[in-house]
């Protein structure tokens, strides 16, 4: 069958069963736009292309399933930049289409021309600039099986007007052929063999979860091998929710705000299995200094992980979960009662997280603390960037995989709330919260509008300070103290929702949180955002200052 | 040190952009690169000399790698192989040095191609040794303009740095 090459985009995109698309109109889509109005597809309509590939993201990352945005040339594009290199950061599939000038106007700088596939070169898995309608199919099959596979991504798809006008036939091939692309390395079964002997001769392992373990759907796979072999677990900030946080060998977060269990467990192990990390420099704060005693085993799907930050002693490429699995049909049980998980238990107790509870001030870990409480621990947690994020990581009990939505790579404020839109349409049956600060939510406020038109019930917790709160902790750990620019005035955020449809409400007292919160809870027709006026100047703690190592830990 | 890869890549249009700008984004360093159809005029092969350490040349190999038009990657400097680069060379060249600078031509047995009133154009190819020593022969002559391709490279014998269904 022939078609125009914008019903055949909407054809195909109903073949790879797409339920949400997050897109916003322009001259150079509106040949697409029309074949969605006679499309059955779901498209949510957002204020800023910005949030559209963000909403795509969060919606990728709590369902597992690529996100899809669109955006028209130019402009359109450029605005979907930076969330296209927050998904590549975080390894987040998306399939971003753009609008371009037609062929015959490429290069000659038209009207809303940009080179978006030359400027997303670098923060896509891979992009196209689709040339002949009838390359479309082929295309788009592509571009699902590469955000989806492997170590996922986003994938661009640039296509000029006259591409969307033009007819060609519409057959959307079964799979795609793509002879470079090779997403699932076979793991050697000799790493894996030498991976599980190092285990077994360990004294002193620690297991290391990241955002890879999440991915590959490893979180029973990891619980597991950790179980069955008495090892403890710290995950990085990307692999929150893979381990239960409460869980007798969880050690929580490691890293520059880890907790001193996990930091000491990774200083003092003679075997860290590292599963889907990619070593980080908030994860290592000083490379060379990192788990310094341990043999490293590093497993992950993306060979080019393996030695570019740390030098692994065993690397195995593979699966995570297919890996974890592995290692544990290989492992006996090991007998209760190890000297090493004990101690490791006696340092959790001796050294919890901990903040000033009798301050007579709204503590901001207070909030989650009570956040957490209200949803049960269950909530889908989004957040911003900078001190609140930290302290969501930090004081919300997660107990499963795919309920931490965080911009963990890029560090993008502006990021929660729109992923919180799209973690809501793919799991409607979720309680969804945006942990945010003042700083990050003024960033892509104007989605509070895209909330409200599609009634979703997501809970916005603004930890107010009045400051970009971490550069502040930072400028008066580092810089002497001087605030330059980091004080940072907000709106009356409960008008603001209000003006917005959304309900505001604003608390000031520690006892007003929980009922605050409880409130909150009870609204299922609308976003609600709650104004938390928490003490100004709290900082983040535990802190590794960058380039330190563990004995140079700060805590108040 | 410098290593030679060769490079199968698919002959999309960007392809070029993509493996010089993750050289350029990583920091690595592109000594010389080649770059021209193959028998097949899907793929193309690029000629790429990297001057690295071991550990970078396996991060720029992986790297590469991952790049979706990139179909292999071969490490052919440890194997026996046959290379050359091209370069033509442009000197000054007036009736008293002619003959002495065609002594030179000849025993690298490199070629004239073009005379100018006061100029000779020279073309030599050999592996990278002998287009030094070349220029370097030519230098006192003094040189108005030098151009030269990049290396390329291939393994002796019936060995292959092809796809396997030669495709
Ligand atoms: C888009 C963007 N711009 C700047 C930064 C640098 N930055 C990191 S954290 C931070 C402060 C964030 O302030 P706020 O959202 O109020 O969070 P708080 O730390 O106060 O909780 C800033 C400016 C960033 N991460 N992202
Ligand atoms: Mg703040």
């Amino acid at each position: 069958m022939r078609q125009k090459g914008a019903q055949i985009l909407t054809k195909c995109l109903a073949e790879e069963k797409v339920e949400a698309i997050f897109g916003y109109p322009g001259g150079a889509v509106l040949d697409i736009y029309d074949a969605l109005y006679h499309s059955p597809l779901k498209h949510y309509l957002v204020r800023h292309e910005q949030g559209a590939a963000h909403a795509a993201d969060g919606y990728a990352r709590a369902t597992g399933k690529p996100g899809v945005c669109i955006a028209t040339s130019g402009p359109g594009a450029t605005n979907l930049v930076t969330g296209l290199a927050n998904a590549y950061m975080d390894s987040v599939p998306l399939v971003a289409f753009t609008g371009q000038v037609a062929t015959p106007m490429l290069g000659r700088d038209s009207f809303q021309e940009a080179d978006i596939y030359g400027i997303t070169l670098p923060i896509t898995k891979h992009n196209f600039l689709v040339k002949e309608t009838g390359d479309l199919p082929r295309v788009i099959k592509e571009s699902f099986h590469l955000a989806a596979t492997g170590r996922p991504g986003p994938v661009l798809i640039d296509l000029p007007k006259d591409v969307c006008q033009k007819e060609a036939s519409s057959g959307y091939p079964q799979n795609s052929q793509l002879r470079g692309y090779r997403p699932l390395p076979e793991s050697d079964p000799l790493q894996i063999e030498e991976a599980a002997a190092a285990i077994a001769g360990a004294r002193r392992p620690v297991l290391c979860a990241g955002g890879g373990a999440v991915i590959s759907g490893g979180s029973a796979a990891l619980r597991q091998l950790a179980e069955r072999c008495s090892i403890p677990v710290t995950t990085t900030l990307m692999g929150k929710g893979v381990f239960p946080d409460d869980h007798p060998l969880a050690l929580g977060m490691l890293g520059m705000h880890g907790t001193r269990p996990a930091n000491y467990a990774v200083n003092e192990c003679d075997l860290l299995i590292a599963a889907g990390v990619r070593f980080s420099d908030r994860v290592t704060v000083r490379a060379d200094a990192f788990a310094p005693e341990a043999r490293i085993i590093h497993i992950d799907i993306d060979p080019a992980e393996i030695g570019k930050n740390v030098q692994a002693h065993i690397p195995v490429v593979g699966d995570v979960k297919t890996v974890l699995e592995q290692l544990c049909r290989q492992l006996p049980e090991k007998e209760e009662g190890a000297p090493w998980p004990a101690r490791l238990a006696r340092w959790k107790e001796k050294y919890p997280l901990k903040y000033e509870r009798n301050s007579g001030k709204i503590k901001p870990q207070y909030v989650v603390e009570q956040i957490c409480r209200v949803t049960g621990g269950r909530a889908i947690i989004t957040t911003e960037v900078g001190q609140n994020q930290m302290w969501a990581a930090q004081y919300y009990t997660f107990t499963r995989p795919r309920t931490f939505i965080t911009s963990g790579g890029l560090g993008t404020m502006g990021f929660g709330l729109p992923a919180a839109i799209g973690a809501q349409i793919g799991r409607p049956g979720e309680t969804v919260f945006n942990i945010a600060g003042d700083g990050s939510i003024q960033m892509n406020i104007q989605e509070l509008s895209t909330a409200v038109s599609y009634r979703l019930p997501i809970k916005i917790a603004v930890l107010n300070n009045g400051y970009l709160g971490m550069v502040r902790q930072w400028q008066d750990i580092f810089y002497g103290g001087r605030l330059a620019h980091t004080e940072i005035p907000g709106p009356d955020y409960v008008k603001l929702a209000e003006a917005y449809g959304a309900v505001g409400m604003r608390v000031s007292k520690p006892a007003e949180v929980p009922p605050a919160l409880e409130k909150a809870m009870e609204i299922t027709d609308r976003p609600v955002l709650i104004d938390f006026m928490v003490d100004r100047k709290e900082n983040v703690m535990p802190m590794i200052p960058p380039g330190g190592t563990v004995s140079k830990m700060l805590e108040e | 040190m410098y290593r030679t890869l060769t490079v199968l890549v698919e002959n999309n249009p960007g392809v070029l952009t993509r493996v010089t700008s993750l050289f350029s984004r990583r920091g690595y360093n592109i000594d010389s690169l080649a770059v021209g159809r193959t028998e097949n005029p899907a793929i193309s092969r690029m000629t790429i000399v990297v001057e690295e350490d071991n550990n970078v040349i396996d991060q720029v190999t992986k790297q590469l790698h991952k790049l979706v038009d990139v179909i292999k990657v071969d490490d052919i400097t440890e194997e026996e192989y046959v290379d050359r680069e091209l370069v033509l060379v442009k000197t000054d060249a007036d009736a008293t040095v002619r003959g002495e600078i065609m002594q030179i031509v000849e025993i690298f047995r490199a070629r004239i191609v073009d005379i100018g009133q006061n100029t000779l154009t020279i073309e030599a190819t050999g592996d990278a040794s002998k287009i030094r020593a070349i220029i370097e022969a030519l230098k006192p002559f003094h040189i108005r303009e030098l151009v030269r391709t990049g290396k390329i490279a291939m393994l002796r014998g019936g060995r292959f740095t092809t796809t396997k269904s030669g495709d």
